[in-house]
């Protein structure tokens, strides 16, 4: 019974937000821990009605730093789990995201981005949370964030997000905004042979032999659960591959440098980005979640004018892509940035073109989106 | 018997393992603990309960955040986690609902628990959440060298209070029982045998249960306040802890140079939040 409740297969009118929770549920989540915060509350709502019906629980926390540590208690205890939130509570967060990617932990946490800083625009968009989540909890590390841009990607890549977590081992971002989590749209979700639940690879070693930090060729070691028998110790502090605390510069940098290895020479099979008409282009957009949509729009315009324009969307925005960024700037002569907020991936943008193209900025500072003519004279500018 | 120079015959005795070996992480001995620091005796008298009670470590998980306390998990051999501070429980929280089969322990200090992790202390206790709570409290935050915390009494001296607390603390025990905890004791580290007695009846119950172990810091809280060694710490506990089982928990209160009372608080069965999850879903979806 079970089973039949995990995907809810069919075509269905859903907003962004249920959508996600979907293709949690897909994924196998059996575990939501959560604060409600506007405009990720309807992501709660929904996983609090489904999980019971897949012998799932959901917990309202006491607050976000609460949530953040019960999905992980809960990931050890062998169940896949997420949260979502928005604004201060990604905030609040930021502290056990850290404890996720240290204790190498895989679960998932939604950021349905609102105005900020601070309480903001609590029931408007806002996409200026993009650099918090590369860099939000302190130390080195590298994570993985996704940005869909409609309600149907809100299902596949939370999905996905949930195969990522668990085949890096890293707790992975799904950085939405407010417009795609309660926008409406159609979402076709296939039947449950074909969304099979997101495994989590167990070790085969016996106790005694297995290492629960270790790091094989740029890959992760596999998982045990609590309770099999294998006595693990896992800690926030600087460990070997046995898990035990070592204070020391040469246990940080072989630590540090696995947590980054594993992400960034992983790249090719991480990364997954939209490209439209960038094959001779003389501009390219660059843009994700709400933003791409307006971009959709301004395309169509300058193409009317005779302009030659393309389109680079990043679908991952974590880890960046630079190889295409750097490759792109080598054949175009510059970028437009559209994003809602004074300059985040644009930063990555100007980074990686390495003065071979402009980059522009379409700045925003969020609670509505962009005016497609305000791209369209972006564009004109950085044509000429 | 032998004398000096007297040649035996007798084999060299093979040496002994300790009794609590199987339990400890031997791989990370020495710990960091300070000599004649009450942390070492309360984990003998819990490693004692779980050979009592007869569990299988295996079905035991230990969770700890920050502090001289939180190495605990970093020296029982159990599925063992060192958290962020303040956040065992709720660590413990998701670790206990996923796996219901697990026995969910807490091991933290009183800083750990109570002030940076206060909120999640009295939620879990009003969710009744299948976690035994030990809250080791020696009125200061060890580790970075004796600040003043929310156990520290009025008038007591730390680092951070070098003209004596102005706050009132914590009554541990009455918070714990005004929030929904099933269970709530109080010892001190002198009281092996009742503690140990304490933990193995708390580990055979269901929802949230406290004990507070009241401990020796003889390197800062101690030193500080001209307490003396940790040896004269206990003979104090011995002066003047007063055990009263069933004594109201308002009337704990903790100040300097007064008396401890010690003891069970409350020992109630009030059904637990996954009794609840269970009775409801399966009333409502069917047992899905």
């Amino acid at each position: 019974m079970a089973e039949d409740r995990r995907v809810l297969t069919g075509e269905h009118f859903l907003n962004g937000d249920h959508a996600c929770a979907e293709g949690a549920m897909a994924a196998g989540c059996k575990f939501f821990g959560g604060y409600p915060i506007t405009p990720s509350s309807e992501i709660a709502e929904r996983m609090s009605e489904r999980l019971p019906e897949v012998g799932g629980i959901y917990l309202q926390m006491e607050d976000e730093l609460a949530s953040m540590n019960a999905i992980l208690g809960a990931a050890w205890g062998g169940w896949k789990s997420m949260t979502c939130t928005s604004g201060p509570g990604f905030s609040l967060m930021m502290e056990n995201l850290g404890l996720g990617v240290v204790l190498e932990t895989p679960c998932v946490l939604v950021n349905i981005q609102r105005g900020g800083p601070s309480t903001g625009l609590p029931t408007l968009v806002g996409q200026a949370d993009m650099m918090q989540a590369r860099w939000g909890s302190h130390g080195d590390y590298e994570i993985i964030a996704l940005a869909p841009n409609s309600p149907q990607e809100m299902f596949d890549l939370t999905y996905k997000a949930f195969d990522l977590s668990e085949r890096y081992r890293v707790p992975t971002l799904v950085m939405s905004d407010e417009c795609v989590g309660h926008m409406s749209e159609k979402v076709v979700i296939p039947p449950a042979g074909k969304m099979p639940e997101v495994q989590r690879k167990y070790t085969t070693k016996k106790p005694g032999e297995y290492l629960p930090f270790d790091h094989p060729a740029g890959g992760v070691a596999p998982m045990v659960k609590a309770g099999d028998g294998y006595n693990i110790h896992v800690t926030g502090l600087t460990h070997d591959e046995r898990g035990y605390p070592v204070i020391n510069a040469e246990a940080q940098d072989v630590m540090v440098r696995h947590l980054i290895d594993k992400i960034n020479k992983n790249r090719d099979d991480i990364i997954d980005v939209e490209e439209i008409d960038v094959e001779g282009a003389d501009v390219i957009i660059v843009s994700y979640g709400i933003s791409s949509r307006t971009c959709y729009r301004a395309l169509d315009m300058a193409k009317e004018e005779g302009l030659k324009v393309g389109m680079f969307r990043l679908v991952t925005v974590w880890p960046f892509p630079e190889e295409q960024v750097r490759e792109l700037a080598k054949r175009v002569k510059a970028f437009v940035v559209v994003e809602l907020n004074f300059g985040q991936i644009y930063y990555e943008v100007e980074r990686c073109a390495c003065g071979n193209a402009a980059t522009y900025l379409v700045p925003h500072a969020g609670g509505d989106i962009h005016d497609p003519a305000d791209i369209l004279a972006a564009l004109k500018e950085a044509a000429k | 018997m032998t004398t000096p120079g007297e040649v035996t015959t007798a084999e060299p005795m093979a040496p002994e393992q300790h009794p609590m070996s199987r339990f400890l992480r031997e791989d990370r001995m020495p710990h960091i603990w300070c000599s004649s620091c009450g942390l070492g005796t309360t984990l003998t008298c819990f490693i004692m309960a779980v050979v009592e009670s007869g569990i299988d470590p295996k079905d035991m998980a230990v969770i700890s955040g920050i502090g001289c306390t939180g190495r605990v998990a970093g020296y029982l051999n159990f599925d063992s986690f060192h958290t962020t501070h303040g956040r065992a429980i709720p660590f413990a929280t998701g670790l206990a609902l996923a796996n219901p089969d697990l026995r969910v322990v807490v091991y933290s200090g009183d800083g750990d628990l109570v002030a940076i992790g206060g909120n999640h202390f009295i939620h879990a206790a009003r969710r009744n959440m299948d976690i035994l709570c030990v809250c080791v409290n020696n009125f200061t935050y060890g580790m970075t060298g004796g600040q003043a915390g929310p156990t520290t009494p009025i008038t007591a001296k730390a680092t951070t209070a070098p003209y004596g607390s102005y706050e009132y603390p914590f009554n541990i025990p009455y918070l714990a029982v005004a929030s929904g905890a099933n269970y709530v004791a109080r010892w001190t580290a002198l009281h092996m045998r009742r503690l140990k007695n304490s933990f193995r009846e708390a580990i055979n119950k269901k929802g949230f249960r406290v004990i507070e172990i009241i401990s020796p810091c003889p390197t800062a809280f101690a030193r500080k306040n001209r307490l003396g060694t940790g040896l004269d710490v206990l003979k104090y506990y011995h002066a003047n802890s007063i055990i009263q089982h069933g004594a109201d928990p308002k009337d704990a209160d903790i100040e300097m140079g007064g008396k401890i009372i010690v003891g069970k608080f409350l020992d109630v069965d009030r059904p637990c939040y996954r009794d609840y999850v269970t009775e409801s879903i399966s009333r409502q979806l069917g047992g899905k």
